[in-house]
């Protein structure tokens, strides 16, 4: 495996829409917007792409069948080689790591990668649509939804290692504020631990503030072969490391404490980039945070963190922003992540890309984070507790 | 120059109008139990990545990957969907083997369509929810419509696309995978009922329920593996917007930009005496003579007259869906494709049975996604070239 990865791809360009309940924009018109933007920071236009990557996450949020030829001309599809690929939630890192397939093979320079959610016309709620990723005979008849399984998973991970909910909460907190810098954020907040703690209970342990919000947006990286990305521009951003791993149907059968399959995504990603001691190489990440314990969780999957000790010591808001803040030992979702930003699926994978990229470019404005970072790592979860994908990026 | 790609191991299951005894998982493990025995490989040990190719809707649940790893042996390894066409999927797989991050990768797309209560209604659900699906039309009449466009503008007749049918349907006789194998004769179709004129009964091709695995490897895997390696010559896949106001309704532009990008990778100039026989997408008659013109092998609006003339008999100069099609063999969905190229490699293997090619060497396999779609996928295989032949 990896036997032979020659061809360097870099990302050029990145685009993002306002993440938001949307309700007078189509999907298309959001992939346009986005696409758009990350064309135009690419310094190109569609006639320069030669291949379209689209990621979009459940058919059944919009219900649209075959969602992918739907939106493709939105994303700029029409009379280009489009394609759809999906991985459930993971999908947003999914994307680009498609796109990178495409030119790391040698048969196209310049790819568009594009990831469109709109869950806003899911009726009565989004949640509808997530009863229907259950097996239809062991599993929907119970009447299972997501809050659900992750109340139980958070559980499992609080019970393994003694984590308490006030730890966890620290993590919405550090979120919910720095996308207060974020101008594309949904539920920016300054928030404490208390507020948190005080929220309504979703299912026990899930409180409402555990949780982010669904949403619609769309989000975009612009994918170059070196010899034209080195034209394009003096900062591309490679992309190093690509990995993902998809772990057993039956979730029931496994122990929900740890991620295995993120581990395992992690290890592709970081052999091909080199990475054998990840806490000290990665300068700046953005682990998967659809819920609070979520960025825990998957901190340690991709082995920024042993398991069970990325909240070890933290009592408190300056404990956590001292170690993963902007200006803190290892910044870790310096966007706002998915807590913050909103959770439009594939949308909020790719945000994450999308600030990785502008973190090693130094782009990032007030997000910023000060430890001059070199090397970031994205990453997405999804399906049935049971897919990683993950993307390290290099200047 | 790319890393070449062979299919090395090919399986299949199910190839018939109902599978009521097995479940979509059975399918997919029969098929690949077969493929993985058939490429000498262990997918525990082997196989490196695994693509499901799928759309939600047909399966009837979302996220269709969660369902997929254990009966192909992909549990906690890289596997993905493809939402797409099985071409779509081994396309993926032949960039993912190109990129260097892998050698052997397998493919898997299927079809559970008898599980479906109403086919027509999952596919309305793919018309534009604003500007096409208030229209209440079954999706259908696009075909008509298209349909009719296509013999005004090219001057063929629907005697022409009943011929087809006859074809296809004969062809299909001497397929063990194929349901709809039969005597039909050209004027049988034009007496069948009529549904979207001038499209009739016989003009579509029935849903069938069938799953196909390929296993793809690296040049060196591949020679290590099998005598008999099917090589990725050429692949190309192109779209056109799904809006029907704004797509070419004469031509199969989708097709045309695919199999353009097909050609220039395989270095094929001119395909009509450099391909053996195709395998294209006949999910409604005339569409067969509209992708072959799109392929490039006649120009447009002479599919007819080749026709007419036997060409695209399984004897003829340039045989055309010997398999019998999806005419014959079903409207398989997301696995046509995968079929398609499943034949191709059977042909090229000599291992076609009564339907052998005789010395097919070079063969091109094209799926188009099905309404309302207006997407295609091309990819061309060839044999192993002995050294000193042409």
């Amino acid at each position: 495996m990896m036997s032979s990865v020659k061809r360097r791809v870099a990302v050029v360009g990145a685009g993002i829409t306002l993440f938001r309940r949307r309700l007078k924009e189509t999907g298309r018109e959001l992939s346009f917007y986005a696409a758009k933007m990350a064309l135009d920071t690419a310094g190109i236009t569609l006639r320069d792409v030669d291949a379209v990557v689209c990621g979009t996450a459940p058919d059944a949020f919009d219900g649209v069948h075959m969602k992918g030829e739907y939106l493709l001309d939105g994303m700029g599809g029409h009379r280009k080689p489009f394609v759809r690929v999906y991985v459930g939630g993971g999908t947003g890192v999914f994307t680009p790591i498609a796109a990178w397939w495409h030119v790391a093979s040698g048969h196209f320079d310049i790819v568009l990668a594009v990831a469109e959610e709109k869950m806003s016309s899911c009726y009565p709620h989004p949640q509808k649509a997530f009863t229907t990723i259950f097996d239809p005979m062991l599993t929907r008849p119970l009447g299972a939804n997501l809050v659900w399984i992750f109340a139980l998973e958070m559980q499992r991970y609080m019970h393994v290692h003694g984590v308490k909910k006030e730890q966890i909460a620290t993590i919405a907190v550090k979120n919910k504020r720095n996308a207060l810098d974020h101008p594309c954020a949904q539920l920016a907040a300054k928030i404490t631990v208390q507020d948190v703690l005080n929220s309504e209970v979703m299912v026990w342990p899930v409180q409402r503030l555990d949780i982010s919000p669904p949403s619609d947006g769309a989000a975009a990286v612009v994918l170059a072969a070196e010899h034209v990305a080195k034209r394009l521009t003096d900062d591309p951003v490679w992309i190093e490391g690509v990995g993902w791993c998809l772990d057993s149907t039956y979730w029931t059968n496994r122990d929900l404490y740890y991620p295995k399959y993120v581990e395992y995504a992690a290890r592709m990603a970081y052999k091909m980039a080199g990475i054998k001691n990840p806490p000290k190489e990665i300068d700046v990440a953005e682990p998967y945070d659809p819920f609070d314990y979520k960025e825990a969780h998957h901190a340690e999957g991709l082995m920024l963190a042993r398991k069970g000790e990325y909240l070890k010591d933290v009592k408190d808001e300056s404990d956590i922003f001292a170690r993963y803040g902007r200006d803190g030992d290892l910044p870790i979702c310096p966007s706002g992540g998915l807590l913050g930003v909103g959770n439009p699926i594939a949308a909020a994978g790719m945000m994450k890309v999308c600030e990785i990229f502008w973190q090693l470019r130094k782009e990032a404005g007030k997000r910023q984070v000060k430890n001059d970072p070199r090397t970031g790592v994205a990453q997405a979860w999804g399906d049935l507790m049971q897919v990683g994908t993950v993307v390290v990026m290099r200047v | 120059m790319e890393r070449r790609v062979a299919v090395i191991g090919v399986g299949w299951s199910g190839f018939a109008p109902q599978t009521a005894d097995l479940s979509y998982k059975e399918l997919m493990f029969e098929a690949a139990t077969r493929a993985y025995e058939d490429a000498g490989v262990d997918p525990r040990r082997d196989v490196e990545s695994f693509i499901t190719c799928a759309e939600d809707y047909w399966e009837g649940f979302s996220i269709f990957d969660e369902f997929v790893p254990d009966q192909l042996g992909a549990v906690m390894k890289p596997t993905c969907t493809v939402s797409g066409d099985g071409l779509y999927g081994l396309a993926m797989a032949v960039m993912q083997i190109q990129s260097g991050l892998f050698d052997v990768v397998a493919v898997e797309a299927h079809s559970k369509a008898s599980d479906l209560l109403t086919y027509e209604g999952v596919l309305r659900f793919a018309l534009d929810p604003i500007f096409t699906r208030p229209l209440g039309w079954h999706p259908y009449a696009l075909a008509g419509l298209e349909m009719a466009r296509y013999l005004y503008d090219t001057g063929a007749l629907e005697e022409h696309c009943a011929l087809v049918v006859e074809k296809n349907r004969r062809n299909a006789l001497a397929n063990p995978l194929a349901s709809y194998g039969a005597t039909v004769t050209a004027e049988d179709v034009l007496a069948s009922r009529p549904l979207f004129e001038p499209l009739k009964e016989l003009d579509v091709a029935p849903l069938a329920d069938g799953c196909v695995v390929m296993v793809l490897a690296a040049e060196g895997v591949a020679r290590k593996l099998t005598d008999t390696p099917i090589w990725v010559l050429g692949m190309g896949w192109a779209s056109e917007s799904i809006a029907p106001e704004i797509r070419d309704w004469c031509r199969a532009v989708h097709v045309e930009l695919a199999a353009s990008m097909a050609y220039d990778m395989a270095g094929i100039t001119s395909p009509a005496k450099e391909l053996d026989l195709l395998e294209v997408d006949d999910r409604f008659s005339y569409k067969e003579l509209q992708h072959v013109e799109a392929l490039g092998v006649c120009t447009y609006g002479e599919a007819a007259r080749l026709l007419e003339e036997g060409a695209f008999e399984r004897d003829g100069e340039l045989p055309v869906n010997p398999s019998g099609g999806c005419l014959g063999v079903g409207n398989l969905l997301e696995v046509m494709g995968l079929h398609k190229a499943l034949e191709v490699v059977l042909q090229l293997r000599g291992e076609a049975g009564k339907r052998q090619v005789p010395d097919a060497e070079v063969g091109l396999a094209q799926a188009w996604r099905g309404l309302p779609t207006a997407s295609s996928a091309v990819v061309i295989f060839g044999v192993e070239k002995e050294v000193g032949k042409a």
